[in-house]
């Protein structure tokens, strides 16, 4: 067995392997350079959502030191190991509660999760309702390729019907979710949909989302040719990205309940829902000053009002 | 661009002139950039790079007017596009 | 004087509180600022206990969708810079397990509190029972070390929560408090102590300036420095194997240094971690072994061995992990037999025997849960222990 060597000397922060050489690319500052290029397969929509994450983060006056990203378990959980922002990669399906307890000890931090589908709607799908009924103030990134790429293409709660997959390999029978319809019925204020080509809208999005004060919900339709793709014919991850050039419908503020995806058909996308509601610490805060404070000022001398922190 | 009618100060309008620069080692071969440039800047390689796939090549790079989607379009941050009065002194893909 | 106006964090002074309560007011004079739970017989209390207090601290209490949730909010919380706790049952305990697991392999300083009840499954939810003992120690996936404290008293239950903050610090890990359903809501004197008496052990923050600081290199004591986020430090902490930079390193050295120090992190620094009280073992033929209700029952057993003239001594574990190997082996020499009174069947028993390595009998009296051995019953185990 060989030992890997590791720096013990932590003054250089020298590593192992030596990281490709910098260039000009504009967000390298944000990405840990030290671990690209990443296990994203070639034509994987997941890169292009982390571009333009990070490049909406560069183009927004947020204070980078204070932004954090929480990831879950899968292909697109890995986006927290790449991005160099503060970065967890929690346990499948746990990213929303992680973040709620980041938010709510340090309310200064912006905190984004950025998932996939099945970690957030599966597992998650628990904490995913509750946090956006709380509208606890988290973006939410949710990478819907519409499969479990990382453990081999099993089936997700987001794959069409009909569609392949090695858990339904005659077929998927049961529906699928229609997540923007589950976030706005959940209880989110922000809630829009964009294909990996639409990138730049994606970056606007990502922008508004992290300015909005509550739960936001962003959902990427991506292309997986390695798991989904291949299985269902269609194609390379260009070749999807065709298919959501043909098939994409821009429809801002169309009904949640009629944005169901096919595995042929049409796309909405577009932003379903932008509205302004307190946020959770708003209430909380909120409840302490109205009901708690006045209660004990019922009871008790001494009255005095404490801050939050 | 195609115009339905000519602007009136059509002559004075500047388009901005760009370069692209592709780092060919991190390329995946995906083909987003290529397909979606609006000016037809690129093309794929029949080269190699070190991983195996075939990286873009410029094929009329003076048509690039640094709008910037092959770089906010590449999964990979193997291509960026800079303003061409930048280029003399910035830095070689 | 006893202060007891909502609004001070240390209520200094005399109380008669519940053992809940006194869990909740020890974490509190810790420092605690952020509860997540989940409603369960018979922990329920301290969250509500907290929800009551901490926002009044500057903290916030949240009743989280279900214990797994609350498990993972307090990671959260303590990476955000605040001192957490959860607390729950054995279902939910059962429920946190995997996310304990994963602030075991993110080094996440936090405290769970298990309020043991009759068990397996639903059990006795009003009962109480000592049988989470075992999953305590091996109950996520993997190796790892643990540390559980497990309080006889609702004075232990305030003294205990400090202490357990205190380690969870110190060695940047979650801490268990194994309470039960008697302990939990049997209600006593609790002094608290004036402020600047209670120590606590403060965030071992690091000084190394970003860019120089690795998240998982050790010190000396095996134990790494911490930052919290939002510092600038720009950290990554997952739950795949990792080398000290916090990246995932999917090698066979990187998960044996980094296993191996999990685990050496409390084997190595046991001495510092355990307690124990020591009652007339010097001249015991037998000593009796317990720990939390199971310790209270044990007195009137002494007098009547007595009588028998047996001489029974009682080792009662503070800290029931790391486990007090090193006093079950020294008395292994002297003693000619330990009776373990557990209410299970059987989990602590193994560890004394083991530590005994058939030098001295080893004898189990055992109860399921949901009431005690009667002193006849011990009595008997005794007498059998003293042959």
């Amino acid at each position: 067995m060989t030992e890997k060597e590791l720096p013990q000397d932590t003054s250089g922060l020298e590593v192992t392997p030596a990281p490709p050489a910098l260039t000009g690319h504009p967000v390298e500052d944000l990405l840990r350079m030290d671990r690209i290029p990443h296990i994203w397969c070639p034509g994987c929509g997941i890169g292009i959502g982390v571009n333009a994450l990070s490049q909406a983060l560069k183009e927004s006056n947020l204070n980078l030191d204070k932004v954090v990203i929480v990831s879950g378990i899968g292909c697109t959980g890995r986006v927290a190991g790449y991005v160099r922002l503060d970065s967890f990669h929690t346990t499948h399906g746990r990213a929303i509660p992680f973040a709620t307890g980041l938010k709510l000890a340090n309310p200064e931090l912006t905190v984004i999760v950025f998932s996939g589908d099945g970690d957030l709607v599966a597992i998650g799908g628990n904490h995913f309702i509750h946090a956006a009924r709380r509208n606890v103030d988290i973006t939410v990134i949710c990478v819907n390729n519409f499969i479990y790429g990382m453990t081999g293409g099993q089936v997700s709660p987001t794959t069409p019907v009909h569609a392949k997959s090695s858990t339904t390999p005659y077929g998927n029978f049961e529906p699928a979710f229609n997540l923007p319809h589950l976030a706005v019925s959940s209880g989110a204020i922000y809630v829009a949909r964009w294909t990996t080509l639409h990138v730049r809208r994606l970056k606007q999005s990502f922008k508004d989302a992290l300015a909005k004060r509550g739960f936001s919900f962003i959902e990427i339709i991506a292309p997986c040719p390695t798991t989904y793709g291949r299985r269902n014919a269609m194609g390379t991850g260009l070749d999807t990205m065709r298919y959501y050039r043909e098939n994409s419908v821009i429809k801002h503020f169309a009904n949640p309940e009629e944005a169901d995806i096919g595995l042929t058909g049409k796309i909405i996308v577009g932003k379903f829902v932008d509205k302004e509601k307190p946020s959770y610490t708003d209430i909380m805060q909120y409840n302490l000053e109205v009901s708690m404070l006045a209660d004990l000022a019922k009871t008790s001398p001494r009255i005095e009002k404490k801050e939050k922190k | 661009m195609k115009l339905w009618r000519k602007p009136l100060d059509a002559d004075q309008i500047k388009v901005q002139k760009g370069e692209v620069h592709i780092i060919a080692d991190r390329c995946k071969g995906c083909g987003f950039c290529v397909e979606y440039c609006p000016r037809d800047v690129l093309e794929m390689s029949e080269e190699f790079n070190k991983s195996g796939y075939h990286p873009p090549i410029t094929k009329n790079p003076d048509a690039c007017v640094n709008c910037g989607l092959c770089e906010l379009l590449c999964p990979e941050f193997a291509i960026y596009s800079t303003p061409e009065e930048e280029t003399e002194k910035g830095k070689e893909s | 004087m006893t202060s007891s106006d909502k609004r001070d964090a240390i209520l200094t002074g005399e109380h008669f509180w519940q053992g809940n309560i006194a869990l909740a007011e020890g974490a509190i004079a810790a420092g605690c600022r952020f509860f997540a739970g989940y409603p369960i017989t018979p922990a329920s209390e301290i969250q509500e206990r907290m929800t009551e207090r901490l926002p009044f601290l500057g903290g916030t209490a949240i009743q989280m969708e279900d214990e797994i949730a609350s498990m993972v909010a307090i990671l959260g919380a303590s990476w955000g810079g605040v001192k957490s706790m959860t607390a729950t049952s054995g279902p939910g305990f059962s429920l946190m397990m995997e996310n304990l697991g994963l602030g075991m392999m993110m080094e996440c300083p936090c405290v769970l509190a298990n309020v043991m009840r009759g068990a397996p499954s639903t059990g006795l939810p009003t009962h109480w029972g000592q049988a989470d003992v075992m999953q305590a120690k091996w109950g996520s996936h993997g190796d790892y070390g643990v540390i559980a404290l497990c309080p006889d008293s609702p004075q232990e239950c305030f003294d205990l929560t400090v202490e357990a903050f205190n380690l969870s610090e110190q060695f940047r890990m979650p801490v268990l408090i194994l309470s039960d359903a008697a302990v939990g809501h049997m209600t006593e004197k609790v002094v608290v102590p004036p402020a600047d008496k209670i120590k606590l052990y403060p965030r071992r923050l690091t000084k190394k300036k970003p860019g120089k600081y690795l998240p998982f290199q050790p010190g000396p004591d095996l134990v790494p420095d911490m930052v919290n986020a939002g510092m600038g430090y720009r950290i990554h902490v997952t739950g795949l194997t990792h080398d000290e930079r916090g990246y995932p390193d999917m090698s066979e050295a990187a998960q044996d240094r980094l296993v191996r120090r999990l685990v050496d992190k409390i084997r190595k620094n046991a001495d510092k971690i355990i307690r124990v009280e020591e009652k007339n073992t010097d001249n015991a033929d037998v000593v009796v072994v317990s720990y939390g209700i199971s310790s209270r029952i044990i007195e009137p057993v002494i007098e009547r061995a007595a009588q028998e003239g047996i001489k029974v001594g009682v080792l009662r574990l503070i800290t029931i992990w790391p486990f007090a190997e090193k006093y079950v082996r020294r008395l292994s020499e002297r003693v000619k037999g330990f009776v373990v009174v557990e209410l299970n069947y059987g989990q602590i028993f193994y560890e004394v025997e083991r530590c005994a390595c058939a030098k001295a009998k080893v004898l189990l009296q055992e109860h399921m849960g949901g009431g005690i051995p009667t002193t006849e019953q011990i009595l008997s185990k005794v007498i059998g222990a003293a042959k």
